[in-house]
């Protein structure tokens, strides 16, 4: 008989002295051509920050970079990842409008919330892409859509309540 | 939570669970949306590509010099594998763990516990996993310490493992208890694990083989990864 899968446990509070580190930010390196800002704001069902999250993000098509970031939030929930911005993937015929898959961990999570990170300016792609069609409420996917700001795009992620982000089960 | 894959499964604990407080204004309460596993799932990062520039005052997978001494404590050997879903090994993949020290006390800001902070003991290393899927840390037994939980609460023993997998489907964050630790029966985090048998998977086993004579006790904990990775 096998074993099964090991279970997920919380990252716990104290996590800031071992995970994160001082190029984990940066999916691509400072000076990259075309690199963007990733900020925003991780916050509870309370709408208060979140100061004791992580976040971490990848995305397949990466031109160059590492494709991963990782970054604490602040004493404010804020978080800021500087990469490239995707391109669309094709796979099994399916056209994927460019996005980052996101992972975030804290304290009071007893396994990852995984979501995805969208594009406003995509919207012939984001209407042909195979996940953000599955999602019938307006609402709910407008919490997938980045929105633009002067040197990249902004993604706040909601744990709980209105405007409770989408999360997926990966 | 209806439709969710893990849940389903007894493996995973549920988002909210009432007995650990911080889960009531953190977890999500809309159900997961299932999706189809794309190329952003089944792919991830190289593990060396997330371990250059940084820096440790010692081998990064021995805690015990990190220090300008040696740690206080139960020096130990940790190691075990990393599977994937099949049992496969999962080869070059990153594993990094952080602990308390000896006393219960974490080298961190806003640890207020009572207890000593060691100078010889930071607490956190990694490693990439070899051509088998092994690993293996040296390191001293962490201690029990309280949290602010409920009345009383004390964690058990633990060390905290972040495995990055091969994939972003197999990412886990997870921690290993101790076997034989009284107070793992009173652990609202662990007791958060709907299945028995996958709460004991939690629990790394003493190793008299990897034990070293005259000098550390050895556990062996293996970590099996659910998720995939290749094309979809």
């Amino acid at each position: 008989m096998r074993a099964g899968r090991s279970p997920s446990q919380t990252i716990g509070p104290f996590f800031g002295f071992a995970l994160p580190w001082a190029d984990g930010p940066f999916a691509a390196p400072v000076g990259t051509a075309g690199a963007i800002w990733l900020r925003g704001q991780l916050v509870d069902g309370n709408g208060e920050p979140v100061p004791d999250g992580l976040i971490e993000t990848w995305q397949a098509s990466r031109a160059g970079g590492r494709g991963f970031a990782r970054c604490p939030t602040d004493g404010d929930g804020r978080y800021a990842i500087h990469t490239i911005k995707p391109e669309a993937v094709v796979a099994e015929g399916a056209t994927h409008a460019p996005h980052l898959a996101v992972s975030v961990f804290a304290r009071g999570l007893l396994r990852r919330v995984v979501t995805r990170i969208y594009f406003p300016d995509e919207e012939a792609a984001n209407r042909a892409d195979p996940v953000l069609a599955s999602i019938h409420d307006p609402a709910a996917r407008a919490t997938l859509l980045a929105a633009r700001e002067v040197d990249g795009y902004r993604f706040d992620i909601r744990l709980q309540g209105d405007g409770e982000t989408v999360f997926f089960d990966v | 939570m209806a439709g969710d894959r893990r849940q389903a499964a007894g493996v995973d604990p549920p988002y909210l669970h009432p007995d650990y407080g911080s889960t009531a204004r953190r977890a999500p309460r809309r159900p997961l949306v299932r999706i189809e596993y794309g190329p952003g799932e089944l792919s991830g990062p190289a593990g060396e590509a997330l371990i250059a520039g940084r820096a440790v005052s010692g081998p990064a997978d021995d805690l015990t010099r990190h220090g300008a001494g040696e740690p206080i404590g139960e020096r130990i050997v940790v190691h075990g594998r990393v599977l994937d879903a099949s049992h496969r090994p999962l080869a070059g993949t990153l594993v990094e763990v952080w602990q308390a020290n000896a006393a219960g006390r974490y080298a961190h800001d806003l640890d207020q516990h009572p207890a000593p902070l060691d100078p010889s003991f930071t607490g956190a290393g990694w490693c990439l996993t070899d051509a088998d899927g092994r690993y293996r840390f040296v390191t001293i037994k962490p201690g029990a310490y309280p949290w602010r939980n409920h009345p009383n609460a004390w964690r058990p023993a633990h060390i905290h493992f972040s495995l990055l997998g091969r994939s972003f489907s197999q990412r886990l964050i997870t921690q290993m208890y101790f076997p034989g630790d009284p107070l793992l029966d009173y652990d609202p985090i662990w007791r958060s694990i709907p299945s028995p048998a996958a709460r004991a998977r939690l629990v790394a086993s003493f190793d008299p083989d990897r034990t070293v004579p005259d000098w550390a006790l050895g556990y062996r904990f293996d970590i099996i990864l659910g998720g995939r990775e290749g094309t979809p």
